[in-house]
């Protein structure tokens, strides 16, 4: 009853935060009229409002796609981090140290500096193709190089030759840029992520690939909890670790890499909320990660509120308002309860 | 009931031959026990009848080769609990019982009902039922073993492999762990396989021993034949004196060197 709990309060949460979204922001839109004009496109309800034709555009085109944008890269970012972290066994892991965040970064730099002519469309297309490629890299990397030692340092290999691709990754980004200055503002504004662009066509893009890439994650809860007793155990108890943790770590690529494409680099956010998730409902991923889904969409969403309204009518970059307010909140968190290992 | 048979056993790690050619079996309800001294293949015998490293030879259940079998089926026959199980400290007790069910789990199943109910009567068994709720970090090094003992009954297997299951604990907790062991291989018919370290409780307890010696079979059969003063002295290189104890079983006691020669 406890996982019931927990996954109601972050769905009531998630509502909320986008409900606060919803009605925050330069134009001023009456609460009840625009409630009523959400509910209205709810199924079979069907509810006058008195929101006018500009207010609602405003709520139709520019701030719903981009709370929808806010919840699915929060949901994506969140699910992924705890995957990664199922299987390795590891708390602090996400799709950062695998590749995922230096590939995309080194795609959308080029994507900026070289194909400049291409479109909207370019930069995360290059951005999700890179991301992809990073762990690709470092997969392989790190299964050549497990193969050479003892089975049980396979997990840790891959890691290592994550950080190594990433390093490295960064370093080709870091060449293009200083020979193209001209655009580094603009690569810059990208690797802090913002949802500024979020659009219905953007959201619309990458839902087949994050709709795959979750089923497949929220499908593998069991095994990651049996994955916790070791490689080996797991191995005893009929189950194939090293399949499952191919499986895991493509599906949880994929989120990442859907995530990215929409509003480019978000730190911090895979690693906060599964972690407030595990202290909420205790270890199991059967439940840390559809609770992980579920707040992680809220807190983007709310992270995000802030971003386009504290500085108003300036953005701040939605990274830096995680990590600000992430970051205290995280601490008073860890502070409060008990600690946990995965 | 499953007997349990290896059968030139080989087993070489990093090319270096851990085990060469090491037969032996054990009756379905029996108990075998695996002696001999630190590094003489004990553990990689359980370890590769558990199919955690490859070996050449046959491991046998009721006869059938478990090389034909899928691993979840050999997962449902063969219980495996490591010297050092890991035991993740958030996850329930009850959670930790549920994961021996997963070799009865197809590939998206998950527990139903049915395994609830084998995962509590298996902690009803092993009497840490009313420890369900509470976190395996809490549990006392006694509890824990139990609780690691329940989710290998909780896969209802035919054989239970044990590698060392008493080397860290005091002689009462040894006692406590084997006479456990031994109940749920007479009430259950479980044929138990498990590496032990003392030999006055392998003697008691199992009704074959194979002492192993640098990976080769130094002796085979009954407590009588193996635990033999000079065996032990050959293989293990201790000076020892086996009496009989007082159910007839074979006592085998350390001796301190004559005083003369000993430091004083």
């Amino acid at each position: 009853m406890r996982k019931a709990g927990a996954l109601g309060a972050a769905a009531v949460f998630l509502i909320a935060a986008a409900l606060v979204s919803a009605l925050v922001g330069a134009a001023n839109l009456n609460p009840l009229a625009t409630a009523a004009a959400l509910a209205d496109k709810i199924p079979f309800i069907r509810l006058p409002t008195s929101l006018s034709a500009v207010d609602q555009a405003v709520l139709f085109q520019i701030r719903l796609p981009r709370i929808v944008a806010g919840a699915l890269v929060g949901a994506l970012l969140s699910v992924a981090g705890a995957g990664y972290q199922g299987v390795f066994r590891n708390p602090l892991v996400d799709s950062g140290m695998l590749g995922a965040s230096a590939g995309a970064g080194l795609g959308a730099t080029i994507a900026i500096v070289y194909l400049g002519g291409a479109g909207p469309s370019a930069v995360p297309a290059a951005a999700f193709v890179g991301s992809l490629a990073g762990v690709a890299i470092a997969s392989l990397a790190g299964a050549a190089s497990a193969a050479r030692g003892p089975v049980s340092s396979g997990t840790a290999t891959l890691l290592l030759a994550g950080v190594a691709v990433g390093l490295f990754l960064t370093a080709v980004q870091t060449f293009i840029l200083e020979r193209s200055t001209q655009v580094l503002q603009q690569v810059y504004a990208w690797l802090l992520g913002s949802l500024s662009g979020a659009s219905w066509q953007q959201v619309a893009s990458i839902l087949p690939y994050a709709a795959v890439a979750v089923a497949v994650i929220l499908l593998h809860g069991r095994h990651l909890d049996v994955l916790a007793v070791g490689d080996e155990e797991a191995r005893t108890l009929g189950m194939r670790p090293a399949l499952v943790r191919g499986i895991v770590v493509a599906a949880c690529t994929l989120a990442a890499a859907s995530a990215v494409a929409v509003s480019g680099l978000i730190g911090f956010v895979g690693i906060i909320v599964p972690h407030v998730a595990r202290r909420l409902s205790g270890p199991s991923y059967r439940t840390v990660l559809p609770l992980s889904l579920l707040s992680g969409a809220g807190f983007l969403v709310l992270a995000d509120t802030l971003a386009r309204t504290v500085l108003s009518p300036a953005e701040l970059p939605i990274g830096v308002v995680t990590a600000l307010v992430g970051s205290p909140a995280f601490i008073w968190v860890l502070k409060g309860t008990r600690p946990v290992n995965v | 009931m499953t007997a349990f048979t290896a059968r030139e056993l080989t087993v070489a790690l990093d090319r270096t031959p851990v085990l060469s050619g090491v037969t032996c079996a054990a009756a379905a309800g029996g108990w075998l026990a695996l002696i001999g001294p630190n590094g003489a293949g004990k553990s990689t015998l359980i370890r590769a009848a558990a199919g955690l490293v490859p070996y050449q030879g046959e491991i046998l259940l009721d006869g059938v080769d478990v090389r034909s079998m899928r691993a979840r089926e050999r997962a449902r026959l063969i219980a495996y609990v490591p010297q050092e199980p890991v035991l993740p400290p958030d996850m329930t007790v009850e959670q930790y019982v549920l994961l021996g069910r997963t070799p009865h789990l197809s590939y998206l199943g998950s527990p139903g009902r049915h395994d609830r109910a084998r995962a509590a009567a298996a902690l009803e068994r092993l009497d840490v039922a009313r420890f369900a709720a509470r976190r395996l970090a809490r549990m006392s090094g006694g509890e824990r073993q139990r609780v690691v003992l329940a989710r290998a009954l909780a896969a209802e297997p035919g054989v239970l492999l044990l590698d060392e299951p008493t080397s860290m604990l005091d002689v009462g907790r040894q006692q406590q762990v084997l006479e456990l062991v031994d109940g749920l291989r007479a009430g259950s018919g479980l044929t138990v396989v498990s590496a032990l370290h003392d030999l006055t409780a392998a003697g008691q307890y199992a009704d074959q021993l194979v002492m192993l010696h640098g990976g080769r079979v130094a002796a085979y059969g009954p407590a009588a034949d193996v635990l033999t003063a000079e065996l032990i002295q050959a293989v293990y290189a201790a000076r020892v004196t086996v009496t009989a104890g007082p159910d007839g079983r074979p006592v085998v006691a350390p001796l301190r060197r004559a005083a003369d020669g000993g430091p004083c």
